[in-house]
């Protein structure tokens, strides 16, 4: 089974740290990975997107016609990603930020406050963790275990072993919030 | 009187570190001496095994076949970079870069000013001649204000063209330096002088104390369309009064 | 047992050229290489090897003239722009017969064009670039494991043939991150000899190190010299992949990145019954026309998928001839092709 997500924010809500444990996750849990940014002067404050492959098999393409899931940390993702997510597929909108929910009828969607989420664990800026924590839940993709020793890893690797207990927080709030 | 051979001393012979291979240079051009100083000098500090020299391009393109060294001919105005590479890879290498007035102040203007920045443990050896001698006498960086070349025909007008660049003077400028100096090959006293001064920037490289740049104005009578003796004149006499001799950096 | 780590296309290039033993490592900085020339800052230095930034690319590449004339394993990298102003050191190093690494992690151009990933260097690559009759081994990774695979290559085949060899990626391989076995490091003292460097003339004569002979006799000899290893380069070190082509009624040829998007293809082509393969140089110079001359005779269409305006396509066309028919589809400007967007075009040319 192939699962894509597109994880999708401003510059600066860590969307490409989301995606990148994701992909670690992915990577420690077994399985072919491809994680893939948008790059370039965007990164530093517009909009920011990257898109994570996970598969049993070896991953073609790291672009995606039609991901399995969105991950939309703000409007302008929603309204971009949104159409073209699988029939089928799940969408995850960051409600603190986004004051409408998902149109479509066809797709599995979660709306959640990730910035309350986080800021409940004394984090805000962990809003991206919540949001991966969330994703873990709703696709079953990742153990959250896997994922714990994979943010940890990646922090401590970026020289932000500080921020790992408040991020694991993060990240369990987030799986939690997703019934 | 009859001299005993036995009892006969040779005072003056050619450099070990030169092949005697046939001269390229026009007669009275100053880069024959010039080569004959560098290998007296390699001579003297005993390093033609370790010598990597660079050729440019330029009348002194053909600068590997005079000595007993390695050495290499590179892309124009790049001496400095590839010696840049060389001295990198092997630091125990004494290696010598060669290059002309439009190689060094002109096309290799970010190349030259940048090893110097950097300050390689190198060697530069910058002839000034003031005109490009091997495509036929056009106009050099260095080309004097009102001189005729085939691109001044009717002599460097400041106006079009700027004025004769000195490029030691801009070298000089930077910290990392630490030999930059202006000689000339017009008379005994200044071939000394640069003999001095060519031996002072090799030994610099072997101390390991960083870059050194020798600028040699030198005289080319074919394109100055003057003959040998009146060329070193007007080396004494008009060119040093835009490029003054002696030393800009002396930190050795 | 090695671990598997997840990396960017950059960092494993610069890492498996560390592990390749590359001694010297000269560039400056451009988008979308910069994390090549980072990860060599921070690390060769570590190592006791050279990592200088250049002032410009036409330094870098003179530098790297320079490592290699000393006998040491150099490489420099760049992106499109870049390797424009490359493209003179190139030509001397062929001229000189002097091995080297050159990436080109391509961009959208012409000119400044963007930072978005491109296959429109491939003429340049392959077809010369600089002046002369010369040619460059040119790499064309699809992964990012094999982007380190074919950097360690890279380094052997410019030894052996004394020859620049160029690893022609894109800012998608370049920028994305994806599992990596790394190599075993080589140790460079185990490395074969290099008696023709310039590492001063001790016991020996010297060794002049040039491209340049006035003599048109002599010119003329160093060039059927090169004519003559460029043959044998053809002969030994042609490289390519074939995916479901069997038993395929059209298969695509396309490289790099390209090609890894079509395997996706050929995947969703075969879910819908459509007989579609895949044909991938690896070398794309020196090019498979044979393989494909072969496979073009069994298929009814080739159809070449490139970030360009049809630059591959034209070897493709040399060595199908009118042997199948040879559609192209080519995106431009940094835009990259998607899986739907090949399948559409397949659809197009089969029943």
């Amino acid at each position: 089974m192939e699962r894509s997500v597109i994880i999708a924010g401003f510059g600066g809500q860590g969307v490409i740290l989301a995606g990148k444990i994701l992909a670690q996750a992915g990577m420690d849990h077994g399985l072919e990975v491809t994680w893939l940014p948008s790059y370039g002067p965007e990164m530093r404050g517009g909009t920011a997107n990257c898109t994570v492959v996970l598969s049993e098999e070896p991953v073609g393409s790291p672009i995606v016609d039609e991901p399995s899931a969105l991950i939309a940390l703000n409007l302008p993702s929603l309204d971009k990603f949104e159409p073209i997510v699988v029939s089928g597929g799940t969408i995850l909108v960051n409600s603190s930020l986004v004051d409408r929910g998902v149109s479509r009828r066809d797709v599995r969607a979660f709306t959640l406050p990730l910035n309350a989420l986080a800021a409940k664990v004394g984090s805000p800026r962990s809003l991206n963790m919540a949001a991966l924590g969330a994703y873990l839940k709703a696709s079953g993709a990742i153990p959250l275990d896997v994922a714990r020793q994979a943010m940890t890893h990646a922090l401590e690797s970026e020289g932000k072993g500080k921020t790992v207990a408040a991020n694991v927080q993060a990240l369990e709030e987030g799986y939690n919030a997703v019934p | 009187m009859s001299v005993s051979v036995e009892r006969m001393v040779k005072v003056f012979e050619r450099p070990r570190s030169l092949t005697g291979a046939h001269s390229t240079y026009c007669p009275g051009c100053h880069h024959g001496i010039l080569t004959r100083i560098i290998g007296q000098t390699i001579d003297d500090l005993g390093i033609v095994e370790r010598t990597v020299g660079i050729a440019p391009v330029g009348c002194a393109v053909f600068a590997y076949r005079w000595y007993r060294c390695d050495a290499l001919q590179v892309a124009h105005g790049r001496a400095s970079a590839v010696a840049t590479g060389v001295k990198r890879a092997r630091p125990d290498l004494v290696v010598f870069a060669y290059q002309g007035d439009g190689d060094f102040a002109s096309i290799g203007t970010a190349e030259s000013i940048h090893a110097a920045n950097r300050g390689e443990n190198i060697t530069v050896i910058f002839v000034n001649n003031q005109v490009y001698g091997m495509t036929g006498g056009e106009m050099a960086p260095t080309t004097l204000v009102g001189q005729k070349t085939t691109t001044t025909p009717d002599g460097r007008d400041p106006a079009l063209f700027g004025y004769p660049i000195r490029f030691s003077e801009m070298i000089a400028q930077l910290e990392a330096p630490v030999y930059v100096t202006r000689q000339a090959l017009f008379d005994t006293k200044r071939i000394q002088e640069t003999t001095k001064a060519i031996r002072k920037a090799f030994t610099n490289q072997v101390e390991r104390k960083g870059y050194s740049l020798v600028e040699v104005l030198a005289t080319c009578p074919t394109n100055w369309h003057m003959k040998p003796v009146e060329a070193n004149r007007h080396v004494a006499e008009v060119v040093t009064k835009v490029f003054p001799l002696g030393d800009l950096v002396n930190r050795g | 047992m090695a671990k598997r780590v997840l990396m960017r296309g950059n960092e494993v290039i610069a890492e498996a050229a560390i592990r390749a033993g590359c001694q010297c490592y000269f560039a400056y900085p451009i988008t979308p290489q910069a994390e090549l020339l980072e990860h060599m800052a921070r690390n060769m230095p570590r190592l006791g090897r050279t990592f200088v930034q250049a002032e410009s690319e036409v330094a870098a590449i003179s530098m790297v003239h320079g490592a290699s004339a000393a006998g040491v394993r150099t490489m420099t990298s760049s992106s499109s722009p870049g390797i424009s102003l490359k493209m003179e050191g190139i030509s001397y190093l062929a001229g000189s017969s002097l091995p080297a690494v050159i990436v080109n992690v391509v961009r959208g151009g012409p000119g400044l064009g963007n930072i978005a990933p491109a296959q429109c260097d491939y003429f340049q690559a392959t077809k010369g670039g600089g002046h002369g009759d010369y040619h460059m081994i040119v790499l064309a990774p699809s992964t990012v494991p094999e982007a380190g695979e074919l950097t360690m290559l890279a380094f052997e085949l410019a030894d052996r043939y004394r020859t620049p060899v160029m690893i022609l990626a894109d800012g998608m391989l370049g920028q994305m991150m994806e599992p990596v076995l790394l190599p075993d490091p080589v140790d460079p003292a185990a490395l074969p000899a290099k008696p023709w460097a310039a590492t001063g003339a001790k016991g020996r004569e010297p060794n002049i190190i040039l491209s340049f002979d006035l003599d048109p006799e002599g010119l003329r000899r160093m060039n059927l010299e090169l004519q003559a290893r460029y043959r044998t380069i053809r002969e030994k070190e042609v490289r390519h992949e074939e995916t479901e082509t069997e038993d395929a009624e059209i298969v695509i040829a396309a490289h790099g990145t390209v090609a890894r998007i079509a395997k996706s293809v050929v995947r969703m082509a075969r879910a819908e019954g459509i007989r579609l393969g895949l044909f991938r140089p690896i070398t794309v110079w020196p090019f498979p026309y044979e393989p494909l001359r072969a496979l073009s005779s069994r298929v009814e269409t080739v159809l070449t998928v490139e970030m360009s305006a049809g630059q591959m396509w034209e070897d493709v066309r040399l060595a199908v001839a009118e042997r199948a028919k040879t559609p192209f589809y080519g995106e431009l400007g940094g835009v990259v092709p998607t899986p739907k967007g090949i399948l559409r075009e397949v659809k197009r040319h089969v029943g």
